[in-house]
């Protein structure tokens, strides 16, 4: 089986230590990760308000090339792309009319049967079974699990039965070793896009996720997109502004967590590039 | 030459079809005149033998017409009846019928306009087709067999 | 040899204005059979009427056709008249001369000949007919009414009070079902058990009415007027006849903490109970999953305390078969455990309940005696929150319909929280206020208005605790859409009303049937809401949708209203188009070959097997049987059959093939 990866533009950029760790993991599985020829912009955000043919061809394009390199499955780690890119294969499983249109434009014929997996799916289905043989280290600590908005929504597309307090990567972090906290704010709004226009907005509601974690006594929050992360750790100052106060506690990415467990060193899981320094307690 | 009138025979349920048409009448709603109803007490009471009797003795064309799903007066007799439908539907190449010379439809008895249309566009479309005459013929040469 | 008369109408010029009747008459009467034909200007005014007596009598008609208007319309009134003059009323047949041709064709030859071709293929059918009787069906004047509740108790008090037999059947050790539970009753807050005990009473002392709690449906046969009900009486292990109610076992019992389901958990009983005090018959039961003999086999505290030894261990359940006329379902709902809302944090959250809970924790004879009072740690709760549809209008949920009653009890909730709580605040998050009914509105403004309740439009997203508060998020829709944010003390969610977990099972085991969440179907929704598809099986109250007490109540009223109607005649009297299996003489020749296609397609279960014997009475065949009863004349079954060997009276297979040759033999 071939197991595309779409890694989307944060993943080059921003967010480079996702990608990163992620590929790291996949290696350490012994899965090769084969990342889409001439993938193009997956169309978040502002496309599916402005323009909806444009909205579901740009993923679309990204799906058709996917599919001629005969790939089965397709891993897309950022929250934003998977939201994008699963969407359209819903619609255009529901529209027959509008996917030719599509298929007409893209100049591709596109069956619309790989299996789109978010970074959450992807370990749970290849990562998981390796998890007691590879682990070297445990993660003996208190951790908040952050899903944010898109990884399991809408419920109408991801059929998630728990999509109002998600456990799946709870689960997966209990295998490391670490104890997830019971907390509220599993899918409470980061803000998102006001990370540019409305930073302060962002502090806010970022700032009483951050809050309720740390009084909770997680010594880390895990978080599973680029956008939450980018907010929960590069937004720390207008978090700090918002609670008046100094917060310490580090965001890292479930795949960071994974390559600390498998005892890779910090700078193959790219913890060095946060901006909120990382110091867990990771055992031998 | 004048124009073919083909003869129609609607098979029709007893409480929403029949009904139906009543509700064309009382609407003054026009209509062709080669259409002439056969009242059932619902169409799974419908054996589509009655149909190739029917093609046998010189119809046409046929209409099949009875309640909506989920509104039949005996709650599943429709059902039964499209079931019946579709299993018949692909015998009728072997049978040497047209499919188009049978018209399966739901006609509700608050749907006269309909009614009227649906009896009209099957005129037309028999019309278009022609007079059935295959069956009549193996009838015929049949009667004259047994005679003889 | 057949004489049949043909009877044109003219309905005024109604017909003959586009139909030459005279000629039709004229060709009908040449048909082979056709005794005499005629023509008249209103064939259903009494002169009409009168030509039809007389001909069928002068002339010894064996068959009529009325070729007038639709059937729909007259046949009753033609059929009726010939029954007057002495011929059987299903030997005459309507042809559609006006819906079906006068009015949708103009004046044309091809007209007049379509009329011609219609009446000859009824003349056809008519010679075919046979006298057909009216099917009488003895009705056994016992009513089985299913459930406890105030619907089971309001249905067999009023057919009781008609003078029928009832069989009241509930499945707890008490009747009184929900209604028992209830604090106050809105609009009018008065209490609940109040009202409802008396009716309890009255039930257990009617002469007529005999009253099996602990007891279950197992099977039901038979049909309208004649059903075998079989019931499951379980096992109390104690002697009800003896048994005082004295009380002693239940205040001596050693097993104490187990969740008293009367209480919805927020109390408890012991092993031996008596649900609550009011429980009508206030003699206990031995629940056995939770007794120490049962489960260890040693104590018997009970049994030694008893002053009258009513006490029996060793009873077994017991299989009771009735036979009723009828059957009223009144097994009521229940409220949907909110597990499927982790983010409301119920079962994770002690002073997060549910709208039942609330109801105990008011109720003078709840846990709290009344006083409201916080699960957690018995403090009464300073702020309070009620989310409204807790479940319902959610197809995320699984739950897209509105259960109806949740506003009202909200409201009376939130008010009667403020009447007990002084200075205590309110917030109740709804989605819409439906609060259509008597006094109903007005009783909602009362809750905002006089006992300032604060109604916020819109829904919560989350609860979850954080220093001792329930922390509410939610959202103002109507003020600009702000989030919100409510530290509570208790928080009550107004779960939706669901079916209870048998119903389907139940619904099976009754032949109706019942919606994709369900609840029982009627038999129609607008003009008939308390049948079901089952002819003498009625619905009371909310087992066929969510419905407040006035609403259950009156539906009740209704299905006793019917029950009283079918137990007022001795016999029924039905339409006698049922189907049949042919007979030959000797049997074993009959066509049937027993496959049963028949039954499988009757909608009805009216077919069931026949077994024909030799003299020494071994079964020799297996055949269906029609029962007449339950047949309602659909004619599936005769579509189905393979051999022919079932046919539908007045639409038989030799009719119908009949008018398909005359109509299409008209040269």
């Amino acid at each position: 089986m071939k197991i595309g990866f779409y890694p989307g533009c944060s993943l080059t950029g921003a967010s480079r230590e996702y990608n990163e760790s992620l590929l790291a993991i996949a290696k350490e599985a012994g899965i090769e990760l084969c990342e889409i020829t001439d993938w193009n912009c997956c169309g978040a955000t502002a496309a599916h308000n402005l323009n909806k043919e444009l909205s579901l061809s740009l993923p679309a394009r990204n799906l058709a090339l996917a599919e001629l390199e005969e790939m089965d499955e397709l891993v897309v780690p950022c929250a934003a792309c998977f939201n994008r890119l699963i969407m359209t294969q819903h619609e255009l499983d529901e529209n027959k009319e509008i996917k030719i249109q599509i298929e007409e434009k893209l100049q591709m014929p596109l069956n619309n049967r790989i299996k789109i997996l978010n970074v959450l799916q992807f370990i749970e289905q290849h990562i998981v079974s390796h998890l007691n043989t590879l682990i070297k280290k445990q993660l003996n600590f208190d951790v908040a699990c952050y899903y944010g908005c898109l990884l399991v929504r809408p419920q109408k597309v991801m059929k998630s039965e728990r999509f109002e307090d998600p456990m799946s990567m709870d689960v997966i972090m209990q295998k490391l070793g670490a104890n997830p906290i019971d907390w509220p704010f599993k899918t409470e709004c980061c803000g998102a896009g006001f990370s540019v226009s409305k930073p302060k907005i962002v502090g806010e509601l970022s700032g009483k996720i951050v809050r309720d974690a740390v009084n909770r006594g997680a010594k880390a929050i895990v978080v599973a997109c680029p956008m939450c992360h980018s907010n929960l750790d590069m937004r720390r100052p207008a978090i700090e502004a918002y609670l008046d106060m100094k917060v310490d506690i580090p965001v890292i990415y479930i795949t960071q967590a994974i390559a600390l467990a498998l005892g890779l060193t910090p700078r193959q899981a790219g913890i060095n590039r946060h901006f909120v320094p990382v110091n867990l307690p990771v055992n031998s | 030459m004048t124009e073919f009138e083909p003869k129609i025979v609607a098979f029709v349920c007893n409480w929403c079809t029949y009904a139906g048409a009543d509700l064309t009448g009382t609407s003054r709603i026009k209509y062709a005149q080669n259409v002439k109803i056969i009242r059932f007490p619902c169409t799974g009471r419908i054996d589509f033998m009655l149909l190739l009797k029917a093609f046998g003795e010189g119809a046409d064309g046929i209409i099949v017409s009875g309640c909506h799903p989920n509104d039949c007066h005996y709650t599943s007799g429709n059902f039964h009846a499209r079931r019946r439908w579709i299993m018949f539907r692909g015998l009728l190449d072997l049978l040497g019928i047209d499919i188009r010379r049978i018209q399966y439809s739901w006609v509700s008895a608050a749907e006269g306009a309909k009614w009227a249309d649906i009896v009209n566009s099957t005129v037309k479309t028999i019309r278009e087709l022609g007079p059935y005459t295959d069956y009549a013929k193996v009838a015929g040469y049949l009667e004259k067999e047994v005679k003889e | 040899m057949s004489k049949i008369g043909v009877f044109i109408c003219h309905c005024g010029e109604n017909i003959s204005s586009t139909v030459d009747v005279v000629r039709v008459a004229e060709e009908t009467g040449k048909l082979e059979g056709v005794e005499f034909s005629t023509d008249y200007k209103y064939m259903c005014s009494d002169p009409g009427q009168t030509i039809i007596k007389q001909t069928i009598k002068e002339k010894g008609l064996t068959g009529v056709v009325v070729a007038a208007c639709s059937p729909r319309m007259h046949e009753p009134t033609f059929r009726k008249a010939c029954q007057e003059a002495g011929l059987n009323p299903y030997m005459c047949e309507m042809s559609n001369l006006r819906e079906h041709c006068s009015w949708v064709h103009d004046k044309s030859e091809a007209t007049t000949q379509k009329a011609i071709d219609l009446v000859r293929t009824l003349v056809e059918k008519v010679k075919l007919n046979k006298p057909l009787y009216p099917i009488k069906v003895p009705v056994t004047k016992t009513a089985l009414v299913l459930g406890g509740g105030i619907a089971g108790i309001q249905a067999s008090l009023d057919i009781a009070n008609a003078g029928h037999k009832v069989i009241l059947v509930e499945k707890d050790p008490s009747i009184g079902g929900h209604m028992s539970q209830l604090s106050e009753t809105f609009p009018t807050l008065d209490c609940s058990q109040c009202i409802l005990t008396p009716r309890m009473v009255e039930v257990a002392q009617h002469p007529n009415i005999t009253l099996w709690t602990y007891a279950e449906l197992e099977k039901l046969e038979g049909f309208i007027g004649n059903f075998k009900a079989t019931i499951r009486k379980k096992a109390k292990s104690i002697d009800e006849n003896i048994c005082n109610g004295c009380g002693h076992c239940t205040t001596k019992c050693p097993t104490k903490k187990i969740p008293s389901e009367f209480n919805t958990g927020l109390g408890t009983r012991t092993a031996i109970y008596v649900p609550f005090p009011q429980a009508v018959p206030n003699k206990p039961v031995i629940d056995k999953d939770n007794c120490t003999y049962y489960q260890k086999g040693k104590c018997k505290i009970c049994e030694k305390l008893c002053p009258t030894g009513a006490i029996r261990f060793d009873q077994q359940d017991e299989l009771v078969e009735l036979e009723v006329g009828a059957v009223v379902i009144a097994t009521g709902f229940n409220v949907m455990q909110p597990s499927g809302f982790p983010e409301y944090g119920y079962g994770k959250y002690k002073d997060v309940i549910t709208g039942l809970q609330f109801e105990r924790l008011a109720s003078a004879s709840g846990p709290t005696l009344g006083e409201i009072r916080r699960p957690s740690d018995g403090k009464i709760p300073e702020k309070i929150v009620f989310v409204a549809c807790a479940g319902s209008r959610d197809p995320a949920k699984g739950i897209p319909y509105c259960s109806k009653i949740c506003c009202m009890y909200t409201a009376k909730h939130a008010m009667l929280y403020q009447h007990k709580v002084h200075g205590g605040k309110s917030y109740i998050f709804y989605m819409d206020i439906r609060a259509a009914g008597k006094n109903y509105e007005e009783f909602v403004r009362r809750a905002i208005v006089d006992d300032e309740v604060n109604y916020i439009r819109g829904r919560v997203s989350k609860v979850y605790e954080e220093n001792g508060k329930l922390i509410v998020k939610g959202v103002d829709t109507l003020l600009n859409a702000k989030p919100v944010e409510i530290e509570a003390d208790m928080v009550v969610l107004a779960s939706a009303a669901v079916a209870n977990p048998g119903a389907e099972e139940l619904a099976q085991k009754m032949h109706v049937s019942y919606d994709s969440y369900n609840f029982f179907s009627e038999a129609h929704p607008k003009l008939k809401p308390v049948e079901t598809n089952t002819a003498g099986i009625f619905l009371a109250g909310a087992c066929q949708a969510p419905k407040d007490i006035p609403e259950t109540v009156s539906q009740a009223s209704g299905a006793a209203s019917k029950v009283i109607i079918l137990f007022s005649q001795n016999e029924l009297s039905r339409e006698p188009v049922v189907a049949v299996v042919n007979r030959s003489a000797p049997p074993v020749y009959s066509t049937c070959v027993g496959c049963f296609m028949c039954a499988s397609a009757c909608p009805y279960q009216a077919i069931g097997e026949e077994l024909i014997t030799d003299r020494k009475g071994n079964v020799i065949k297996r055949v269906a049987k029609v029962n007449p009863g339950l047949c309602q004349g659909c004619g599936t079954c005769v579509a189905f059959c393979r051999s022919k060997s079932i046919d539908i009276d007045g639409y038989s297979n030799e009719q119908m093939y009949s008018e398909v040759m005359a109509l299409l033999n008209n040269d």
